[in-house]
């Protein structure tokens, strides 16, 4: 996918000022997180269960590579393959192999961000496969030719209108604007996609070491049929989704609906245990796992190995004030929001990514939700660490940075320069309180009034009182 | 009236922002913490908790400051101030010390004996007399109170402002919708990204307006400083105050961006 991380600032500005995505994030403001309120307030024990999920990915990241084992060899015990790929491009080379092999014309799939990660669509289009996403909402965006804004509801910055029009534009139907009637249409079209289909994609939420068994947790079904009905089913997933056992792989279901949707439960929860086995009435042929790495073993052992607790929930955009002012799209990569800011660095480099991390106040409220307890501003502030470091900040900000530094660091010369910065913007606001404009800070005063200081610092006045105070007691 | 007594000794964290733009909240918080007894000094080799630093990658430069903080409020009992945020930059000191540096412990010592100012008065030391001497004071008006992020959040500071509050005559706390929401201050982020920084504090003096409050208050004036100039600017005639001031009776001075009309008469 096209990198537009760099222009986050602009395509913020087009965010703001788009009214129909405005109207779109303020029902995902109230919707999710009211949700996910009142699923936490009816589980007492949620909090234990956070530090549970928290206690339990570290220790899987301490064992990465042994529990990786286990499932790969109960994977293969079970008949089926499992395929390493430590690129974006290997991944892609390993699937279309796979899809050449069983001759395959058009492949479903289930949602996943994993071959969003990796480009897949566009990669199979390219090479004379044609994938269909199932997912009503990808589905949607693949007729709009357009990219999820949200990892959990992809289709979320659309409104009902621009799923009437390219539903007209591409099922030769009369036109609709009723939900229930598009919800019809697009089964009845999906419908023939499912049985046609040589191979079905879907990603993993989790990976079960101990059966070799994933598992996908959707709300509509679509995935059951990708990965029952075709011949071929591909799982497309990534290394940090393994879990040892399935009573692990239950603490998660139970984090992650709550979560991300505020259900005690998802509707579909299915497991996918190797091809169909003799006796078996349903299931496909041949079973392939495809694990892509993409930079994440690179993040174990270093300051950002905690984000690979992720389990994908998206409560931290869904309460983000940033991804609910801007939406999705302007983060300009795959993921978005608070968990995005962390990871995009990560896969498409620092130099491209950096305004990410940089997008936050440090509000904390995505910690606060975060399922394993991210410390999500944290890795934020490790990011801009090693951009500080390479020099990668703008001119303006670092010599800014640098000349407050020199003056905090010496309270003697700090003292007489906030007297005369006070002095001088108090003078300058004269009666009115505060200033319109100030010179270095349109940032702030394009926007709202800078309120003038009140006169003398505090530490003048101070002194002057403690003079005060002494020369009367002598 | 105070001063005599032989209350804990504290140092005065003043923050760099009430130190420039609002001292009579770092006043406001001397009298509230002499009322209750502290002797209160106001260590000289203070600027700013290093926060700027931090938050922009800075790590060498934010120990340094650190340091200097540190060695600033040796010896005091307790390190007070009124801002959830500064104090707790204060909390993450040892964070950036190596466990063999003997500023790690310092940094540590310091983390647990720092307060901020409602917290202190309301958790730490809990007085009857406080309670008594709120209960004088009046502010006949409607209020909203926005929670600050790092206060909130880092340092539980929800109830306190709250309950401290709930003594004053004549004050009637309606909250606002998202009062624990981000006004999109974010220290350098509302330059650095000024138009989703304006969303958010917009956001927020619609909330705060919706109130119907005369009064925002809050206990970070980094934040109070964008909410009174978005409504200034605005022209929402909605005032705003850092608690202490409430609390210490000092509501003589104009609110935050106020006209000041001592000035006014003297020009
Ligand atoms: S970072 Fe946490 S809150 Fe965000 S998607 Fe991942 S698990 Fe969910």
């Amino acid at each position: 996918m096209q990198i537009n991380t760099p222009f986050f600032k602009q395509r913020a500005h087009d965010a703001l000022a788009d009214e129909n995505l405005q109207k779109a994030l303020a029902k995902l403001k109230t919707g999710f997180p009211e949700k996910r309120a009142i699923a936490v307030d009816r589980m007492p024990e949620f909090e234990q269960l956070r530090d549970e999920g928290r206690d339990l990915k570290n220790h899987i990241l301490e064992h990465l590579d042994l529990y990786l084992e286990q499932f790969e060899s109960k994977v293969i015990e079970n008949g089926g393959h499992v395929h390493w790929a430590r690129t974006t491009d290997d991944a892609n080379q390993i699937i279309l192999d796979i899809c050449k092999q069983v001759d395959a014309k058009t492949v479903t799939k289930g949602k996943s961000m994993v071959t969003e990660e990796i480009g897949l669509n566009d990669f199979l289009e390219q090479n004379g496969v044609q994938p269909i996403e199932t997912d009503l909402g990808e589905y949607i965006l693949q007729l709009r030719h357009d990219h999820p804004s949200h990892i959990i509801a992809p289709a979320i910055h659309l409104n009902l209108e621009d799923v009437s029009e390219a539903f007209h534009a591409n099922h030769n139907r009369p036109k609709s604007s009723d939900p229930a009637v598009l919800m019809q249409e697009a089964r009845e079209v999906l419908r023939e996609k499912f049985v046609a289909a040589d191979v079905g994609i879907t990603g993993a939420n989790f990976c079960v070491a101990e059966t070799g068994s994933t598992i996908i947790v959707t709300n509509e079904g679509n995935g059951d049929l990708t990965q029952t009905l075709p011949k071929t089913h591909i799982v497309v997933t990534s290394i940090e989704k393994v879990v040892p056992t399935l009573e692990d792989m239950t603490l998660f279901l139970r984090l992650l609906a709550r979560s991300a949707t505020g259900q005690e439960f998802s509707v579909y929860n299915t497991l996918s245990t190797g091809p169909r086995r003799e006796g078996d009435q349903d299931g496909p042929e041949n079973f392939h796992v495809v694990l892509v790495d993409n930079g994440r073993s690179e993040m174990i052992g270093t300051e950002f190995q905690d984000m690979l607790r992720c389990i994908r929930c998206s409560a931290c955009m869904n309460h983000c004030p940033v991804y609910g002012a801007v939406g999705g799209h302007s983060y300009g990569w795959v993921y978005p929001g608070p968990m995005g800011s962390v990871l995009t660095p990560q896969m498409i480099g620092i130099e491209k990514g950096g305004m990410l991390p940089n997008a936050s106040t440090f509000c904390g409220k995505c910690e606060s939700v975060c399922p394993v307890k991210i410390p999500l501003p944290k890795l934020m502030r490790h990011w801009r660490e090693d951009e500080f470091e390479k020099h990668l900040q703008p001119k303006a900000a670092r010599y800014g940075l640098a000349s407050w530094a020199f003056l905090a660091k010496r309270p003697a010369l700090y003292k007489p320069y906030t007297r005369m910065a006070s002095w001088l913007m108090k003078t300058w606001a004269g009666k009115n309180g505060r200033l319109k404009k100030l010179p270095l800070a349109s940032g702030w005063t394009d926007w709202r009034d800078m309120p003038a200081p009140q006169g003398k610092t505090f530490m003048q006045t101070w002194k002057e009182q403690q003079k005060a105070k002494a020369g009367e007691q002598r | 009236m105070p001063n005599t007594s032989s209350g804990p000794r504290v140092g005065l964290f003043v923050t760099c922002l009430a130190d420039m733009f609002r001292p009579s909240v770092a006043f406001a918080t001397v009298k509230l913490l002499e009322q209750a007894g502290c002797t209160v000094e106001v260590p000289e080799r203070q600027t700013c908790c290093g926060q700027p630093a931090f938050n922009s990658g800075d790590r060498k430069t934010t120990a340094e400051i650190a340091r200097q903080t540190i060695d600033a409020f040796d010896g005091y009992e307790y390190v007070v101030g009124p801002s959830g945020s500064c104090i707790g930059m204060l909390h993450q000191y040892p964070d950036l010390f190596d466990p063999t540096d003997p500023y790690f412990l310092q940094a540590t010592a310091l983390a647990a004996r720092s307060h901020e100012i409602t917290s202190f008065l309301f958790d730490v030391l809990r007085s009857d007399a406080l309670e008594a001497q709120l209960k004088q004071l009046q502010f006949d008006h409607k209020v909203t109170y926005h929670d600050s992020c790092a206060g909130l959040r880092e340092l539980g500071i929800k109830q306190q402002p709250r309950q401290l509050l709930s003594h004053v005559q004549g004050v009637e706390l309606e909250e606002m919708d998202e009062a624990e929401t981000c006004c999109g201050f974010g220290g350098t982020f509302c330059v650095k990204y000024p138009e989703v920084s304006n969303r958010m504090v917009s956001n927020k003096t619609d909330n705060i307006s919706n109130t119907g409050a005369h009064t925002v208050l809050g206990g970070d004036l980094g934040c109070l400083l964008n909410m009174a100039g978005k409504l200034k600017r605005e022209g929402k005639p909605v005032e705003a105050r850092h608690i202490v001031e409430v609390l210490a009776g000092m509501t003589d001075t104009p609110a935050i961006g106020e006209a000041d009309y001592n000035l006014a008469q003297q020009l």
